[in-house]
């Protein structure tokens, strides 16, 4: 943690205090109330900030939710196993497939289906694409809340190019519904593999142009460092997990602590940083788009060009899961993302948990981070955790 | 279009606030946009409005995932004289990003409110239809037009932004030819809109017309 | 996690704390259920002492038939890549919980949706009473199983004619054995 020398952690002393702030009195004059959000552009997603303020400075943070509660796990409870695929994927909106593939899987695990092969490597390479998908419209995003509007535009458009890449493989560009329970629902078109390797190299091109013109910005410097230091005492206390930990040097990865689907032949590294602020935290991110980028092109080697991608499954109108209980989990962009499933041998799922990283990120965390921040930096600060609402109220 | 009205029997009674809150806010009801008496005008002020149509910032629900392609470089909506506005007093086009929740829908009622007219409302996607997936959610409303009036649907889940801009170009065509009156349906039907709306919004505590 | 300390951790709870119904569900997640009085003890030993650091998450199964609520903290071992699930059978009509907001710092918005959507109280939990998803919310908690989230979507918003919702395999028999009246055998 030689870094971390740089900054001072001042109120981080304690990470294991999670008193809530005592209440303030507005009546003095001294305080002002403000809301940010939910219609606010420096607001990921839609939720909102209930922020105390004394001049510029933020002394207390409330976060308020819900906005997008759909109530997802009521709804699966009364919908088919089969049924239930079709919904899973709208829970979040930017990385739909993690959904699809943790609820396939628990699915799977639960009735004791084998995916062959083929469809293993096609999931691979279904998240991978996803992740960097997720990581463009993430950049564009935190480089936008520092006030600098061309890098989205060159991260956008390149997502956009991997959306097409998606559209080819699974026939839609947000909600894919390509994961499905027994495998998946297609094989990869003729020509795609070339196409998916020149998207790569246009997007690892642009991302060397991102870090000349973000990273070594000075505007882009001067307002990231030192914003929002995690203190790595704070990362099990408040359930951190991925880039957000491993930005501090805590090198947890679900793909390669725990491998699912094809993780275990690909050859990569933990990816860890030492700054444990929002400029660690956009580098960390940064050279993890760059390990997927790799990583797809991996998977693009190695992959089985035929054989079956659907496993025997069932009459789906008939499917009935054995009683069981399972949680799943897989790393997304954010994190740990988890399906808790527990099923009663009917037709109808008994209970299904969603865990997503931003439960925490976007509320105890970003309301211990807050206090002490400057009005200004609080757009900044809440991309930076990468927090995204829906999979907080599902 | 402000007018405050005291003592006249056509007043909102905004028994949602407290009395000190009812001091602060107009009780007002909305009035009509009338079109300048010569057509020739109106037509001018229509393609004007047509092409600097600005659409409020607010993502309501996952259809603000497309609005970013539909912004940026690729798909480029500023060719259409489309802009995002931050605050809903300078915008004139509320994107409805697909579902409504209860709480957002709130929201959505307060800020379309205090668009400048005229303005116009456009629902993505298949859910503010009928409900779409969410047809039995206990939390996302069904018909999104019994609440807000809709100037036009783009359906599907999710609509691209190929469609995102087909939908643009048809709205300017309406509003060219001064067919979007969407907010005038809301003026003259204003109590039925406020009963539908109240009837699932239960924690009422704001004026019942946000001026 | 290899299996004999598994199993003598799990023989010292047993002892200790009187565990019960111990599953073992793949070689990373065993679950078990504890009594209530146990539970925060437990749940407290197994973070400072098993270094099952990492709350996943926690929540509640309504089982109607037999009147309980089943709640269930997720715990993560990072060291051994296991996971403990520790359920919590409390009963159904408004039983107070002990709270794990001293625990997880994110453990009181876990309590806060779980009052909300179950009706479930923790004893002492910070903001609980806020407002979490839902906004003026007049009926009985959505989660809990009795609640009929289509009737309700219906009465309250409305529906939009021209659209039905089938029960697919009663649907698929009619659309497939017309002539039988939709019997399959």
């Amino acid at each position: 943690m030689t870094s971390l020398n740089r900054h001072t952690l001042t109120g981080h002393s304690a990470a294991l205090d999670f008193s809530q702030p005592e209440p303030v009195d507005l009546s003095s004059g001294k305080y002002v109330k403000l809301w940010q959000g939910p219609q606010h552009p420096g607001i990921t997603g839609n939720m909102s900030l209930e922020l105390t303020l004394e001049g510029d400075t933020i002394i207390g943070c409330k976060t308020h939710v819900g906005y997008l509660h759909r109530g997802f796990e009521k709804l699966m409870e009364r919908r088919t196993f089969i049924q239930n695929f079709t919904v899973v994927c709208r829970i979040a909106v930017p990385e739909p497939t993690f959904n699809e593939y943790l609820y396939s899987h628990a699915v799977e695990e639960l009735s004791g289906i084998e995916i062959p092969d083929r469809a293993v490597w096609l999931r691979t390479l279904n998240l991978e694409l996803m992740r960097l998908a997720s990581f463009l419209m993430w950049i564009g995003g935190q480089s936008g809340a520092f006030g600098m509007y061309t890098v989205p535009n060159w991260t956008l458009s390149h997502r956009d190019f991997v959306l097409d890449l998606f559209e080819e493989m699974t026939g839609a560009r947000i909600y894919h519904m390509y994961i499905v329970p027994g495998g998946v629902r297609a094989g990869l078109p003729e020509g795609f593999e070339k196409r998916a390797r020149d998207v790569m190299d246009s997007t690892e091109k642009m991302l060397g142009q991102v870090e000349r013109v973000m990273f070594n910005n000075a505007v882009t410097k001067a307002r990231s460092r030192g914003l929002g230091i995690i203190d790595p005492e704070m990362i099990d206390p408040y359930g951190i997990v991925g880039p957000n930990a491993r930005a501090c040097g805590v090198a947890r990865d679900l793909r390669k602590d725990e491998p699912y689907l094809a993780y275990d032949q690909l050859d990569f590294d933990i990816i860890t940083g030492h700054d444990c602020d929002a400029y660690g935290r956009a580098w960390q991110r940064l050279q993890e788009t760059r390990q997927s980028i790799d990583l797809i092109r991996q998977c693009l080697d190695r992959m089985p060009v035929d054989g079956p991608f659907q496993a025997d499954m069932p009459n789906v109108l008939h499917w009935k899961v054995p009683a069981g209980e399972t949680y799943v989990k897989a790393e997304c962009t954010r994190g740990e993302y988890g399906y808790y499933m527990v099923t009663d041998g009917s037709e109808y799922v008994r209970r299904v948990h969603v865990r997503g990283p931003s439960y925490t990120h976007a509320i105890a965390v970003m309301e211990r981070l807050a206090v002490g921040c400057n009005i200004a930096d609080i757009a900044g600060l809440m991309v930076s955790l990468h927090t995204y609402p829906p999979e907080i109220e599902r | 279009m402000f007018k405050k009205s005291l003592n006249t029997e056509d007043t909102l009674e905004n028994a949602g606030l407290t009395v000190e809150e009812q001091q602060l806010f107009s009780n007002a009801r909305p009035q009509a946009y009338e079109p300048y008496p010569i057509k020739a005008v109106e037509d001018f002020a229509n393609w004007a409005r047509a092409n600097s149509l600005w659409i409020l910032a607010f993502g309501t629900g996952c259809g603000a995932i497309e609005m970013r392609p539909l912004m940026t470089a690729r798909f480029d909506a500023n060719r259409f004289g489309v802009a995002g506005r931050p605050t809903p007093r300078q915008s004139s086009v509320f994107v409805i990003g697909g579902y409504a929740s209860v709480k957002t829908l709130k929201r959505i009622v307060r800020s379309y409110e205090q668009m400048q007219g005229p303005k116009f409302v456009i629902a993505l996607g298949i859910c503010p239809v009928n409900g779409g997936m969410y047809f039995d959610s206990y939390n996302t409303v069904n018909r999104f037009d019994q609440y807000l009036p809709v100037d036009l649907y783009i359906t599907g889940c999710m609509p691209r932004p190929e469609v995102l801009v087909a939908g643009i170009m048809e709205l300017q065509k309406m509003i060219k030819a001064g067919k979007c009156n969407g907010a005038n349906r809301y003026v003259d039907n204003f109590d039925w809109y406020k009963a539908n709306q109240k009837k699932v919004i239960k924690n009422w505590d704001m004026p019942d017309y946000n001026w | 996690m290899n299996e004999k300390t598994l199993n003598t951790m799990l023989e010292k709870l047993k002892q200790e704390f009187d565990i019960s119904d111990i599953v073992e569900h793949k070689p990373r997640l065993t679950t078990f259920t504890v009594s209530k009085q146990h539970a925060e003890t437990l749940i407290r030993e197994l973070r400072d002492r098993e270094a099952y650091t990492h709350l996943n998450f926690m929540t509640c199964i309504d089982y109607i038939e037999d009147g309980i609520f089943s709640l269930v903290y997720m715990l993560h071992n990072y060291g051994k890549k296991h996971s403990l699930g520790v359920h919590v059978n409390i009963s159904r009509n408004g039983e107070e919980v002990f709270s794990i907001h001293t625990l997880w710092a994110q453990a009181w918005t876990y309590q806060r949706e779980l009052r909300e959507m179950y009706g479930i109280r923790f004893t002492d939990s910070p903001r609980l009473d806020e407002d979490f998803c839902l906004e003026g919310w007049d009926q009985i908690p959505p989660m809990r199983r009795e609640f009929d989230t289509k009737k309700f979507s219906h009465e309250r918003f409305g529906h939009r004619e021209g659209r039905s919702s089938e029960v697919p395999r009663e649907h698929m028999k009619v659309q497939l054995y017309p002539n039988r009246g939709g019997d399959e055998e």
